[in-house]
C-alpha cells in the first residue's frame, strides 16, 4: 500500500534541463522550416512543390505553438523563433547555415526545387539526430508528453523525408531524360 | 491518443491557399438548434446537454489519481494572469508577494499533463477496470448506480489499455518512464533492466489486490492490445500488442533494431532510393504474445508478423507510404504500425486500424495471422480504431486526426474528417459506404475527434456508442450503412474557458444494460438510455437481456438475445416504426404474448398458447416473403422469437 501523497509524485519524472534544451533548440529548428518554405511560392510554380511546403508549413506550425505552451506553462525560457539568426547562436543538427540559406535564396526554377528538396531532407534528419540525442541522455524523455512527442517526431519528418526522397529522384530523372 | 497533431492540413488555412472542392458546411440552423452548442465552461460544473440518454452517476477520480493542486490537470499559475481569482489562496499570496514580476518567476506548476489520464475500460462479472496513464482503477457496478472504488493501482507508464479473462488482467505500458516494478520514479538510464515497455499481467483473483505476475517487454511497448481467445485452443489465450513508441534499444532487449536512429543519416539515396528498411526492424509488424492459462508468467512474443507486407515483391512496407490523396485529400500516415486491432474469434477475423490503412485479417491461426484485404480513405489521417457488426458483415473505423489532443469538431472542421468511416464487408472485401461525425460543432478549447465506443445490443440494428473526447458521447444507427443517424448524445461544456485543457470521453461502451464513459478528467460515468421515437423502451429492455460474462470491446463476442417476450416486442417496434406489419398482425402478436408472459405466473392452457405462437410464426413468415429491406429480417426474427418462446412453453 501506498499513500496518496506518494501516489502523485511525480517529481521524480519531471522535465530535465536536457528536455527543456531538446524543445528550445526544436522551435528554433522548425523556424528555419518555415523560412524556408516562405520562398516556395515567389520561386515556384509546381503544384507538388507547393502542397509539400504547405504541408511542412502547418505541421511544423502546430508544433511550435506546443512546444512554446510546454516551456511556458513549465516557466522555462521560450526562445525567440529569429534566435538562430543572432551572431554565436549555435545550430542544431541539421539547420542551413547562413551560406546555405542564401544559395537557396538565391536559386531558381529547378535549381531551386533540388536544393530545397536536399536542405529539407538535410533538416528533417537533423530532427532525427536530437530525438535520438534526447533519449540516449539520461533522465530525459521521461514525462509521457515529452516521450509522445518524440515519437511522434521521428515518425513524421521519416514519412516526409521518404516522400521528399522520391520526389527528388523523380526530379533526377526527369532532368537526366 | 497521441500528443501532437502533425502532418495533417488544417483546412481554414488549406482550402483558399488550394482552391479544392469546398466541403458542406452543415447547415447553420440546425447549428443554432443543438443544445450542445454554447455550453458553459467548468471543471465540476460545466453546462451539460443530454438527449435520449442520460446520467446515471459520476465518480470523480480517486486519490492517487490527480494533481490535488491541479485536479483538472490545469497548469498554474497561467503566465499571463499571475493573479487569476481562480488560483488557490497559496498562489494567489505568492503572485502578490512579487508584483510586477512575470508569472514564470513565481515556479509554475506544469499541471500534470497526460500523466493522470484515464484511457481504457473492460469489465467482467460486476466489475469495471479503468485504465489511467498512472495504473488502473477497480470498481463494483453489481448495483450500476452506486458503483463504487474497489481498489486502485498506482502502476504508471501510459496508455494503461486494459483487457480482462478470468483471473488475468493484461495492461499496456509505452512510456521510456516505466517500471517493470511498477515505481512512481521513472528510469533515469537511457539502457536500463528497471525499465519496462509492454503488456503487463496481473492475476486479480483478488480484486483488492492485484499482483503482476508477468511482463512481457516488447521493442515498441505496448499503446494498445488486444485479447484474443482461440475458440479451437483451451490452454492459452492470445494477445497482438500494438506499439507505436520509439523503438528501443537492442542493449536493453535483445533482438530490438530497426529503429531510426539506427538508421545511417548519411546513406545515399540512390543506393537506397525507398529508404527500404532493416529486414529485422521492430516496424512494419504487431506482437503477437501467448498466455498458457495455467502458466501465465511463461507468456512471451511467439511471433513478430509482417502483416504489411506486399504479397508479390515481399517488401514488409507494402501499404500505404504515408502523404495524400490528391488536391484537397487529407495526408494518411505511412502505415508501419497498427494503432489499435479488433478481433472477432467466432468469425475468424480481425480488423485492423494501422496509421495509413484499415485492414482485415484471417486469425484463425491467431499466431498467423493472413492479411486478406486492405483499404485507404482519402479524408483519414490516422487510422485509429475498428469495430465489426455483430453479424460481421459491416466495420467502422475512427479516424483520429490530430492525434486526440486538438480541436478537430470545430464548425469549420470538415465532417468527413477525424470522423468514422463505415464499409460493408462484401465477399470477403471491404467496401465503403458512408461516414458518420459528430454532428455537433465544438469549441476551440475542446480536444475533440472519433474515438473509443461499442455496439448497443439492439435486436435487430446495428447502433453503437461512442466517446468524442470534449465532444461527448454519441450513439447512432448505421444498419444502413450509407446513412448512419445519431440517435442519442450526452455533452459538457469545455474544461477550462480559455485554454484547451485535455478532457472528455476516452472511451464510452455499453455493458449489460448500462453505458460507462470513461472521462480523461472528471473521472467515471454511468449513463441510462431513455425511450425515444429513435428507440423504444422494449428495444432498450431486449438490449439489457443481452448479458455478457466478460466484455473486452477490442474482443468482440457474438450477442445473442434468449427468446422472451420483451424480444418480439423490441421486433413489434421495429416494424410498427416503418409501417413494415398489418396492425391487425400487431394485435394478434401482443395478445398471444399477453397469454405467454400470464402462464409463467399462473397454470393455463400450455398447448393452446403454443399452438397460436407457432401459428402466427408461420403467418409472420408468409409477410416476410412480401416485406423489403429490413422488414424482412425484422419480421424473420419475430417469427424465430414466437417459436422460441413456444418451445419454452412446451
Amino acid at each position: 500500500m501506498i499513500s496518496a501523497d506518494t501516489a502523485v509524485d511525480l517529481s521524480r519524472v519531471q522535465h530535465t534541463a536536457a528536455d527543456v534544451r531538446f524543445m528550445q533548440g526544436m522551435i528554433g529548428h522548425h523556424a528555419q522550416a518555415l523560412e524556408m518554405t516562405a520562398l516556395v511560392p515567389t520561386r515556384n510554380k509546381r503544384e507538388d512543390m507547393r502542397m509539400l511546403a504547405l504541408r511542412i508549413e502547418l505541421s511544423q506550425q502546430d508544433e511550435i505553438k506546443m512546444m512554446e505552451r510546454w516551456l511556458e506553462v513549465r516557466g522555462e525560457e521560450v526562445p525567440n523563433v529569429q534566435h538562430h539568426h543572432e551572431p554565436g547562436a549555435t545550430l542544431m543538427p541539421g539547420m542551413l547555415t547562413a551560406e546555405e540559406m542564401s544559395r537557396l535564396r538565391d536559386a531558381t526554377r529547378t535549381t531551386f526545387d533540388r536544393l530545397f528538396l536536399e536542405f529539407m531532407v538535410q533538416h528533417h534528419e537533423g530532427a532525427l539526430i536530437m530525438v535520438d540525442e534526447l533519449l540516449s541522455t539520461a533522465g530525459a524523455g521521461q514525462e509521457s508528453n515529452i516521450s509522445a512527442f518524440a515519437a511522434d517526431v521521428v515518425a513524421d519528418q521519416r514519412a516526409e523525408m521518404d516522400r521528399m526522397g522520391a520526389m527528388l529522384n523523380a526530379m533526377l530523372e526527369e532532368q537526366q531524360r | 491518443m497521441k500528443i501532437i497533431p502533425t502532418t495533417v492540413l488544417c483546412l481554414s488555412v488549406a482550402m483558399p491557399l488550394l482552391g479544392a472542392p469546398s466541403f458542406q458546411q452543415r447547415p447553420v440552423a440546425a447549428v443554432q438548434a443543438d443544445p450542445r452548442v454554447g455550453l458553459a465552461p467548468g471543471f465540476r460544473d460545466a453546462g451539460v446537454a443530454a438527449r435520449n440518454m442520460e446520467l446515471v452517476i459520476n465518480l470523480p477520480k480517486p486519490e492517487g489519481f490527480y494533481d490535488p493542486e491541479a485536479p483538472a490537470g490545469r497548469p498554474r499559475p497561467p503566465r499571463d494572469s499571475p493573479a487569476t481569482p481562480a488560483a488557490e489562496p497559496g498562489e494567489q499570496a505568492q503572485a502578490a508577494a512579487a508584483p510586477g514580476e512575470p508569472a514564470a518567476a513565481a515556479s509554475p506548476r506544469p499541471g500534470s499533463g497526460l500523466s493522470f489520464t484515464n484511457s481504457d475500460l473492460a469489465f467482467s462479472g460486476e466489475h469495471l477496470f479503468m485504465g489511467n496513464y498512472h495504473g488502473f482503477n477497480i470498481y463494483s457496478i453489481e448495483d450500476a448506480g452506486r458503483a463504487e472504488l474497489l481498489a486502485s493501482v498506482v502502476c504508471p507508464g501510459g496508455q494503461g489499455d486494459l483487457s480482462v479473462h478470468g483471473n488475468l488482467l493484461f495492461m499496456s505500458v509505452q512510456d521510456t518512464r516505466a517500471r517493470l516494478d511498477c515505481g512512481t520514479q521513472g528510469v533515469e538510464e537511457p539502457v536500463s533492466a528497471e525499465r519496462f515497455r509492454g503488456v503487463r499481467i496481473f492475476d486479480i483473483s483478488d480484486l483488492r489486490n492485484p499482483l503482476q505476475v508477468a511482463a512481457v517487454q516488447t521493442c515498441r511497448g505496448s499503446h494498445t492490445h488486444t485479447l484474443v481467445v482461440d475458440p479451437d485452443d483451451n490452454d492459452n489465450v492470445y494477445v497482438y500488442g500494438s506499439g507505436t513508441g520509439a523503438i528501443r534499444s537492442g542493449d536493453e532487449l535483445a533482438g530490438c533494431s530497426g529503429g531510426d536512429s539506427e538508421d545511417d543519416p548519411d546513406s545515399d539515396s540512390e543506393d537506397d532510393p525507398e529508404g527500404a528498411p532493416d529486414p529485422d526492424t521492430a516496424l512494419f509488424s504487431i506482437d503477437v504474445i501467448q498466455v498458457p492459462l495455467d502458466a501465465p508468467e511463461e507468456a512471451r512474443i511467439v511471433n513478430r508478423p509482417r502483416i504489411f507486407a506486399d504479397p508479390e515483391t515481399g517488401a514488409i512496407s507494402g501499404l500505404w507510404q504515408g502523404g495524400d490523396h490528391g488536391r484537397g485529400t487529407q495526408s494518411s500516415r505511412e502505415t508501419r504500425q497498427c494503432h489499435d486491432i479488433t478481433a472477432y474469434p467466432e468469425l475468424g477475423l480481425a480488423a485492423g486500424a494501422c496509421s495509413g490503412n484499415g485492414i482485415l485479417l484471417d486469425i484463425s491461426d491467431p499466431v498467423e495471422p493472413v492479411r486478406l484485404d486492405y483499404v485507404v480513405d482519402e479524408s483519414f489521417a490516422f487510422w485509429h480504431s475498428a469495430t465489426f457488426s455483430n453479424d460481421g458483415t459491416k466495420i467502422i473505423f475512427t479516424d483520429e486526426w490530430g492525434g486526440g489532443s486538438r480541436p478537430r469538431c470545430r464548425a469549420t472542421d470538415p465532417p468527413t474528417w477525424g470522423a468514422n468511416a463505415i464499409f460493408d464487408i462484401v465477399g470477403g472485401k471491404m467496401r465503403f459506404r458512408g461516414y458518420y461525425k459528430l454532428p455537433a460543432p465544438q469549441t476551440e478549447q475542446e480536444n475533440c475527434v472519433a474515438h473509443n465506443g461499442s455496439l448497443i445490443p439492439v435486436p435487430g440494428r446495428d447502433i453503437m456508442v461512442q466517446g468524442w473526447y470534449q465532444g461527448g458521447i454519441s450513439v447512432f444507427d448505421f444498419t444502413d450503412s450509407a446513412n448512419p443517424v445519431e440517435i442519442a448524445f450526452f455533452d459538457r461544456g469545455p474544461v477550462d474557458a480559455a485554454d484547451l485543457i485535455s478532457g472528455g470521453y476516452w472511451s464510452a461502451y455499453w455493458y449489460n444494460g448500462y453505458i460507462y464513459g470513461a472521462e480523461i478528467a472528471r473521472g467515471l460515468d454511468v449513463f441510462r438510455l431513455t425511450p425515444s421515437e429513435h428507440l423504444s423502451q422494449n428495444e432498450i429492455d431486449a438490449a439489457s437481456l443481452a448479458l455478457a460474462e466478460e466484455t473486452n470491446v477490442q474482443h468482440q463476442q457474438r450477442i445473442i438475445w434468449p427468446p422472451s417476450s420483451v424480444l418480439a416486442r423490441a421486433y413489434l417496434d421495429q416494424l410498427n416504426r416503418s409501417n413494415g406489419i398489418e396492425a391487425q398482425r400487431v394485435g394478434a402478436v401482443n395478445e398471444a404474448l399477453g397469454r405467454a408472459d400470464q402462464l409463467r405466473s399462473a397454470a393455463g392452457d400450455d398447448a393452446a398458447v403454443v399452438a397460436e405462437l407457432e401459428a402466427l410464426a408461420v403467418e409472420l413468415e408468409g409477410d416476410a416473403e412480401e416485406a423489403i429491406y429490413h422488414d424482412v429480417r425484422h419480421l424473420q426474427s419475430l417469427a424465430d422469437t414466437l417459436r422460441g418462446i413456444a418451445t419454452m412453453l412446451r
